[in-house]
C-alpha cells in the first residue's frame, strides 16, 4: 500500500474496539450475578479459569506467530469469549474440559483462522458444540437452582467438584443436580405427559424455568444496555426473539397440551443471551441490515425447530454454527442500494 | 392558527442514509465578525486553485501588476482565471508548494506587494443584468474566476451552463457548512446575506428561472435569520425559501444535501443537472454577486483560522496567496504545540507540511489541531466486522467490503461495490472501532484504477499510431509502385506528353484525396477511442 502518510478524518476517534468489549463484558455483569445466586460458585470458578486459559493460549499464539502480544490481548476479544463459554457450560465442568474448550475455541476456531475479524464462526460456541459432541453427559448435567437444591454446594465443593470431581462429602448428584427446563420439557413431553401436567413440576418459575428466567432477565437487562450505547443494534437480537417467539406462539395455539408457551421458550434457555451476546458477535454474524434480520430470525426459527423436533433440549449454539455458515451469503445477496444507483448491486 | 399554517407551510426535509454526529466545535471561532488580514509582503499565486487546467500566465516576470489584473487566463473549458490581489512586481512564476493532499509543487505567480495597493481597472459593473444576454454574464463569472468555494473549486461559470436541453427546476444555495471547526460560511452569511442573496438571483436569471432553496444547518441560527431577514427585503420571496437542516455531517456534501432539500437522488457519476438541479455555495454566490454587479474579480476569501493549538481563532478575509503562516500569526500564533495542521475540516481536509504554502480560492479553513483533539489513533487493528462503517455511509456503500477488496488490490472487486460512489466523507473511519483508515485505502484503490485506465488509454493510443504508420508505409509503397508502372506506361507510349501529364496530375489530385480520406478515419477513430 503506497504511503499516503496522513489521510482525513483527523479528529479524535471515539470507538475503539477494547471498549466495545468493555461494554460487552460490563453487560453481560446482571446476568452471571443471577447465575452465580442460582446456581452457584461453580460459575465464578468457570469463569475465572475460561478467562485465565484464553488468554494464556492467545498469548501463546502470538508468540510463536511472532506477532505483538499486547493488542491481541488488550482487545479483551479472548476475555469475551471465555466468558461467554463460561457460562453457557454447566457449573460443575471439570477443569480440563474448560481447557480443552478454550484451547480448541481461541487456537483452532480464532486464531487458525487469522486472528480476530478472520473466524467464520463464533469460538465459544464452536467450543460448547466440540464438547457437547465429545463429553455428552458432562456437559448436561446441571446444578439445581439454589431454591430447589437439598444440598447447597459451597464454593470450596464447587472447587473440588471442578478440579477433583468430588462430591460434597455425603450427597449424591441427585442431591445437587437437576435437569433444565428444557431438558425436563422434552422428556416429560416424549413420555405422553401433557403442558399442564409438566408445569406441575417445581422446576416451573412464573414464566419460564426456575431460576432460569431470571438468569435470562439478568442477560436482557445487559443487552437493553448494550442496544442503549449502541453497541449492537436491534436487528439480530429482535428478529431472532420474535421468530423464536412466534413460531412457539403459532404452534402453542394450534396444540397447548404439547406445546409450551412462547415465554417458556425465551425465558428457560440461552434463548435471551444467545439473542444479545452470542449471534451478535459482529465477526461472525451478517454485517448487512436486511442481512442480519433474516441472520437473526433463521437462528430464532432453527433454535424453535431443535428444540421441538431436534436430539437436543437446547439448541442455540448450534442454531448460531448453522447460521454463521450461511452469513457470508445471506451479506452478498442484501447488498444495500447504493446510492444514487437503481437496484446494480455488486456482481457474483 | 398562523403556527398551524406555518407549520403546514414548512416544506418536507428528507433524510440520507448515514451520517455521524461529531462535536461541530464551530464556537471557537464564529464569536466575532471577519477581520481583514492585512496585506503581506509577498504573495505566492498558485495558477490552478480549480478542477481543470491550469491557467496559462499572460504576464512576464518583472512586470509591475495591478490588484485585480489577469494574472493567467483560463485554459480550456473547465478551468478559470487567475488575478493578482495587490498591486506590486511579478517577481517569479514557478513551481512553488502548494495546498494539495499530494504535498506537490504547482506553477505559482509570485507578486512583490508594493503596499499601495492599487486597483487595476476594472470592467463595467452589469447593475441591468436582466437585459444582457445570459452569455455575456456568464463570460463575466469566468473572467473573474469564480470558482466553487465550499472545498471542490469547479469552475462556476460552467456550472451555471447547462447545456440549451437540460431545463433547470431548482437552484441550491449550500449553506450547510457541515464540517466541524468551519465558520467561515456562517459568518459570511451573518455578514453578507444580500451579497448572497444578489448572486443567486443572477444565478436564477442564468439558468433560466428555477426555485431557490437554500440550506443552512440548524447550528448557525444568526445566519439562519440573517438570510431571512435579507430575503424578506428582496423580491426573490416568491420563488426561494430558506430552509433549516438538522445538523448532520456530511449534509453540505453536495448529493447529501439535493436529498435533503429536495428527496432526489442524483444519479451516480451524473452532475447533478441531470435532474434539473445545480449547487452553489453560499461563498460562490457571493463571488458572482461581486463579479457581476461589482466587477470585482475573486481575489480574496474568508477563511476559519481555528483549532485549539490557535491562540485568537476567527474568521479572516484573506487575499488569495497569502501565506498561512501569516494567518496563524495574525490570530496569535499557536498557544499549544499543535500536533497537525489540517487545511480544510477534520473530516476531509488534508494535512499540510509547509505552513508557508498560500491560501488558495478552495481553502476553507486552516485547522491547528492539538494531541488532544487529534490524538494518534494507534496502530490499527483488524477489522471485527462490526458493520459500523456501513451504518453511517451517505453513500450507502459498505465500506468494510471496498477495504477487504483494496487491501487485496483486487481492482475489479472495489469497482463492483461501488468505490467511486465514495465521497470520501470519512464516517466510515471516524466510527471504526478498529482505527483502520479505510478514506485512505479508497483513495489509493482509486489512484489504482485510474493508472490501470490511463496505461490501457497509452496502450490503446500505442497500437493506434503503430498501425497508422504501418498503412502509411503500405501507402507509400503501393504510391511508388504506381508511379513507377505510370512512368514506364508514358515511356512506353512514347509522345502524346501533355495527355500523360494530365493523367498523373489526376492521379496526384486522386491520392492527395485518399490521403485525406484516410487522415479523417484515423482521426475518427482516435476520437472514439477517447471517448471510450
Ligand atoms: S467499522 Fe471498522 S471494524 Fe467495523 S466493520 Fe467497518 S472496517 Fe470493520
Ligand atoms: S468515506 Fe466513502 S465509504 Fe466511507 S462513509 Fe464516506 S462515502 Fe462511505
Amino acid at each position: 500500500m503506497s504511503a499516503t502518510l496522513v489521510c482525513s478524518p483527523h479528529g479524535s476517534r471515539p470507538n475503539r474496539v477494547d471498549r466495545v468489549m468493555q461494554e460487552v463484558l460490563l453487560a453481560l455483569v446482571p446476568g452471571v450475578l443471577a447465575m452465580i445466586w442460582f446456581f452457584g460458585w461453580g460459575v465464578l470458578i468457570n469463569i475465572m479459569l475460561a478467562v485465565a486459559v484464553a488468554v494464556a493460549a492467545e498469548a501463546a499464539v502470538m508468540l510463536v506467530r511472532r506477532r505483538p502480544i499486547g493488542p491481541a490481548i488488550g482487545d479483551y476479544s479472548a476475555v469475551v469469549t471465555a466468558v461467554l463459554f463460561a457460562i453457557s457450560v454447566p457449573p460443575t465442568l471439570p477443569w480440563w474440559m474448560t481447557l480443552l474448550g478454550m484451547l480448541f475455541a481461541i487456537v483452532l476456531v480464532k486464531q487458525l483462522y487469522g486472528g480476530i475479524g478472520y473466524n467464520p464462526f463464533n469460538p465459544a460456541m464452536a467450543a460448547y458444540v466440540f464438547l457437547l459432541v465429545s463429553y455428552p453427559v458432562a456437559m448436561t448435567t446441571w446444578l439445581a437452582p439454589d431454591m430447589l437444591a437439598e444440598h447447597a454446594v459451597s464454593f470450596t465443593e464447587s472447587l473440588r467438584l471442578i478440579f477433583a470431581g468430588a462430591l460434597p462429602s455425603g450427597v449424591e448428584w441427585d442431591a445437587i443436580s437437576a435437569a433444565t427446563p428444557l431438558d425436563e420439557m422434552r422428556g416429560k413431553l416424549d413420555q405422553g405427559m401433557s403442558i399442564a401436567e409438566i408445569r406441575l413440576s417445581p422446576l416451573w418459575g412464573d414464566f419460564g424455568g426456575r431460576g432460569w428466567e431470571w438468569v435470562a432477565n439478568g442477560f436482557l437487562l445487559g443487552g437493553v444496555y448494550l442496544l442503549w450505547r449502541r453497541i449492537i443494534t436491534w436487528h439480530i437480537p429482535v428478529s431472532m426473539l420474535a421468530a423464536l417467539a412466534v413460531a412457539a406462539g403459532a404452534f402453542w395455539l394450534l396444540d397447548p397440551t404439547t406445546h409450551p408457551v412462547p415465554a417458556f421458550h425465551l425465558f428457560s434457555g440461552a434463548a435471551i443471551v444467545g439473542a444479545f451476546f452470542i449471534a451478535t458477535d459482529p465477526v461472525s454474524a451478517c454485517t448487512t441490515k436486511t442481512g442480519q434480520i433474516i441472520f437473526g430470525a433463521s437462528i430464532g426459527l432453527v433454535v424453535f425447530v431443535i428444540r421441538t423436533w431436534g436430539g437436543y433440549p437446547d439448541a442455540v449454539a448450534f442454531a448460531v454454527l448453522l447460521m454463521n455458515i450461511a452469513a457470508p451469503t445471506i451479506d452478498h445477496y442484501t447488498q444495500p442500494r447504493v446510492f444514487g444507483h437503481t437496484g446494480n448491486r455488486a456482481k457474483p | 392558527m398562523a403556527s398551524i399554517l406555518s407549520l403546514l407551510r414548512r416544506e418536507r426535509l428528507w433524510t440520507f442514509h448515514g451520517g455521524i454526529h461529531v462535536p461541530d466545535e464551530k464556537a471557537l471561532s464564529n464569536g466575532r465578525a471577519v477581520e481583514t488580514m492585512p496585506l503581506p509582503k509577498r504573495l505566492v499565486i498558485p495558477l490552478q486553485q480549480h478542477i481543470g487546467a491550469t491557467a496559462r500566465p499572460v504576464v512576464k516576470v518583472g512586470e509591475r501588476v495591478l490588484k485585480g489584473q489577469l494574472l493567467a487566463q483560463a485554459e480550456g473549458y473547465v478551468s478559470a482565471c487567475i488575478h493578482a490581489s495587490s498591486s506590486g512586481t511579478l517577481v517569479a512564476i514557478e513551481p512553488r508548494p502548494v495546498p494539495h493532499p499530494s504535498g506537490l509543487s504547482a506553477l505559482c505567480a509570485v507578486i512583490e506587494t508594493d503596499g499601495e495597493d492599487t486597483w487595476a481597472e476594472l470592467p463595467e459593473p452589469m447593475t441591468r443584468y436582466a437585459q444582457l444576454d445570459t452569455s455575456e454574464i456568464r463570460e463575466r463569472i469566468r473572467w473573474a474566476g469564480v470558482v466553487g468555494l465550499g472545498g471542490a473549486s469547479f469552475p462556476t461559470s460552467v456550472k451555471l451552463n447547462p447545456g440549451p436541453d437540460q431545463r433547470i427546476r431548482t437552484l441550491i444555495i449550500n449553506g450547510a457548512e457541515c464540517e466541524p471547526y468551519i465558520t467561515c460560511d456562517d459568518l459570511l452569511m451573518r455578514e453578507r446575506a444580500g451579497d448572497i442573496l444578489a448572486g443567486a438571483r443572477i444565478m436564477h436569471h442564468l439558468l433560466g428561472d428555477p426555485r431557490i432553496l437554500i440550506g443552512i444547518e440548524d447550528n448557525k441560527p444568526e445566519a439562519f435569520e440573517a438570510m431571512r431577514f435579507a430575503l424578506a427585503e428582496t423580491d426573490m420571496r416568491g420563488y426561494t425559501e430558506i430552509r433549516s437542516i438538522p445538523t448532520l455531517y456530511p449534509s453540505g456534501g453536495e448529493k447529501q444535501l439535493i436529498r435533503i432539500l429536495t428527496g432526489a437522488e442524483v444519479p451516480t457519476h451524473a452532475i447533478p443537472a441531470r435532474i434539473g438541479i445545480v449547487c452553489q455555495n453560499v461563498g460562490s454566490a457571493a463571488a458572482v454577486a461581486d463579479a457581476v454587479l461589482e466587477g470585482r474579480p475573486l481575489i480574496s476569501r474568508i477563511v476559519t483560522v481555528t483549532g485549539r493549538a490557535i491562540d485568537e481563532p476567527r474568521n479572516l478575509e484573506v487575499r488569495i496567496g497569502t501565506p498561512v503562516s501569516d494567518l496563524i500569526a495574525h490570530c496569535g500564533g499557536y498557544r499549544e504545540r499543535p500536533r497537525k495542521l489540517v487545511c480544510g475540516g477534520p473530516m476531509m481536509g488534508f494535512e499540510i507540511a509547509h505552513p508557508t504554502i498560500p491560501v488558495t480560492k478552495p481553502a476553507n479553513c486552516v485547522l491547528a489541531l492539538t494531541e488532544v483533539e487529534a490524538p494518534d489513533p494507534g496502530p490499527a487493528l483488524a477489522c471485527i466486522r462490526c458493520g459500523r462503517c456501513a451504518e453511517v455511509c451517505p453513500a450507502k456503500l459498505l465500506p468494510q467490503q471496498l477495504y477487504w477488496h483494496a487491501r487485496a488490490k483486487d481492482l475489479d472487486r472495489v469497482q463492483d461495490y461501488n468505490l467511486f460512489d465514495c465521497i470520501e466523507c470519512g464516517c466510515c473511519a471516524q466510527v471504526c472501532p478498529s482505527h483502520i483508515p479505510l478514506v485512505q485505502y479508497y483513495r489509493y484503490a482509486k489512484n489504482e484504477v485510474w493508472a490501470r485506465e490511463e496505461d490501457k488509454r497509452k496502450a490503446e493510443l500505442a497500437r493506434m499510431r503503430h498501425e497508422s504508420k504501418q498503412a502509411r508505409l503500405e501507402r507509400q509503397e503501393r504510391e511508388r509502385k504506381a508511379r513507377l508502372r505510370q512512368k514506364k506506361e508514358s515511356l512506353e507510349a512514347g509522345p502524346g506528353k501533355s495527355q500523360t501529364d494530365q493523367d498523373a496530375k489526376k492521379a496526384a489530385i486522386e491520392a492527395a484525396k485518399q490521403r485525406a480520406a484516410a487522415k479523417k478515419a484515423a482521426a475518427a477513430k482516435a476520437e472514439e477511442t477517447d471517448d471510450a
